[in-house]
């Protein structure tokens, strides 16, 4: 369980996270979302201590990571995975190295453990006969899934994952998202998505927050997320046509 | 002010970049990579450079020789001070800070942009430690080893220069670079390379590590890394000799 409470940051003269408190249960997938540059990543990088907090505090399973020291925090870090919006690889690594790659850092497993490791994680992902693969040799889609083998390779108890859609097409979208899913409740993972994508709302959205300028304007499932009067939600959840079409249907239900 | 903002900022780096490795075996690969990145590709480069300036500073000892009371051995004797002192240290590491510079500074700044070191960060790895601590212990190793080849082929260089010009014979060129000669000059030179590798790789990676933005900053911060580097070894230059020859 990841509680957030009370987080304020700021940019100089720009508040850009003003009083933001929640609690993100283990076992589902907690989506944070919010129109661009309303502090959703800002929000994501100040739990996983990328950005330190003004005040406020953030608890790891009732352990208070604000107050850790490097150290302290490296403990907490093994324990947390995370997909980059840009996936992350390392160019320089084959796709088996990059999900190898934590495991070298931080366990005494032999080569072919790791190996065998990471071989798990990347069938579990649906990735299989594409070891020896430099990054810039995978597609958009299959990078994210390289980046998830690798989130995962340490079997982590927190997953964070920074807009795991974009730039990808609709169906490999419902492909990442049904894989965030289905690891999460497998492994029990603490997961927190970042995103602007209302099919992944829709698709895996078991608990939301919705940020708004900076505040925590909503808070809910992805079933009250659609029957919401709250105007600002609203305007986001039905930007687009067909969305607008869904809640005709649903208002005439 | 900005100035003294940075230079506290660039200690602090050093701090973490020499914090304890998390496995020794990892960063001993690592060292061995960038071994081959910052010492073996440069090579080629040095070679071609260190050849041709030594044969240059030879046709121009030559041809500024006046007075027909300088014996013709003073040609070896200058092209020998010229590279040992200053041409092979000094001038091939401001080449180095080029070639080596702007390759740190952008590989590190587009790891930066892409989130590879956020990527590390999360991992619980020192980003620091693992990216600069090899580079800096490569060209610690590697810099002195370029300087010491670059001062053999500039040498061979000038006399391949003298000879085939007929400025004069190979006789007089070696009797020429055996004229006063001081070991301790060789150390003097050997020193150098220490502090410029040192400065090289580690304002480079600072200025690659801190980038911010997109694709255009990267290329800012290799500009920067090549121009900050480069004033670093010239000032580092003007007080080593300072301090050695008092």
């Amino acid at each position: 369980m990841i509680e957030v409470k009370g987080v304020n940051k700021s940019f100089g003269d720009h508040h850009v996270l003003k009083e933001i408190s929640t609690v993100f249960e283990p076992g589902q997938v907690n989506l944070i979302i919010g129109q661009s540059g309303s502090g959703k990543s800002v929000l994501a990088k100040c739990i996983v201590g990328l950005h330190e907090v003004d005040t406020g505090e953030i608890l790891y399973d009732e352990r208070n990571f604000t107050v850790m020291n490097r150290h302290q925090r490296k403990d907490v870090r093994k324990e947390i995975g995370m997909l980059f919006q840009g996936s992350a690889l390392f160019d320089s690594l084959t796709v088996e190295e990059n999900v190898m790659f934590p495991l070298s850092m931080f366990t005494t497993m032999s080569k072919e453990e790791m190996r065998e490791r990471a071989n798990f994680c990347l069938e579990r992902v649906k990735l299989t006969n594409r070891n020896h693969l430099l990054p810039a040799e995978c597609s958009g889609g299959m990078q994210k899934r390289i980046g998830i083998a690798r989130a995962i390779a340490m079997n982590p108890k927190y997953l964070f994952c920074d807009e795991p859609n974009s730039g990808l097409d609709p169906k490999t979208s419902i492909v990442i998202d049904n894989l965030i899913r289905e690891l999460t409740y497998e492994f029990n993972m603490t997961t927190i998505v970042i995103t602007h994508d209302m099919n992944s709302v829709i698709e895996i959205g078991d608990h939301i927050i919705f940020i708004y300028e900076g505040n925590k304007w909503w808070e809910g499932t992805k079933e009250d997320i659609l029957r919401t009067d709250n105007q600002e939600i609203n305007d986001f959840v039905y930007a687009a046509q067909f969305m607008k079409q869904l809640k005709g249907k649903l208002g005439s239900h | 002010m900005k100035v003294i903002y940075n230079i506290g900022k660039y200690v602090m780096m050093l701090k973490y970049v020499f914090s304890r490795p998390e496995k020794f075996r990892i960063y001993r690969i690592r060292i061995f990579d960038e071994i081959e990145i910052i010492g073996l590709s440069s090579i080629p480069l040095v070679a071609l450079m260190s050849v041709f300036m030594g044969a240059v500073i030879t046709l121009q000892t030559a041809a500024n020789m006046d007075s027909p009371l300088l014996p013709v051995e003073t040609i070896g004797y200058i092209t020998r001070q010229s590279t040992i002192l200053e041409f092979s240290p000094t001038i091939i590491s401001l080449i180095l800070a080029g070639k080596i510079g702007s390759n740190i500074a952008s590989e590190v700044g587009t790891m930066r942009v892409t989130e590879q070191i956020d990527a590390l960060e999360i991992m619980g790895v020192n980003s620091l430690g693992y990216l600069v601590l090899p580079k800096v212990v490569a060209g610690l190793i590697t810099f002195p080893i370029i300087v010491i080849l670059s001062m053999a082929l500039s040498i061979l260089g000038g006399l391949f220069a003298a000879v085939q010009t007929g400025l004069c014979s190979q006789n007089d060129y070696v009797k020429g670079l055996r004229y006063y000669f001081y070991e301790s000059d060789v150390a003097y030179g050997l020193i150098k390379p220490f502090f410029f590798a040192f400065i090289i790789t580690t304002i480079a990676s600072f200025y690659g590590y801190y980038t911010k933005g997109g694709a255009l900053d990267v290329g800012r911060s290799s500009t920067k890394a090549v121009v900050y580097s480069s004033i670093g070894i010239l000032l580092t230059n003007y007080f080593l000799t300072q301090i050695i020859l008092t």
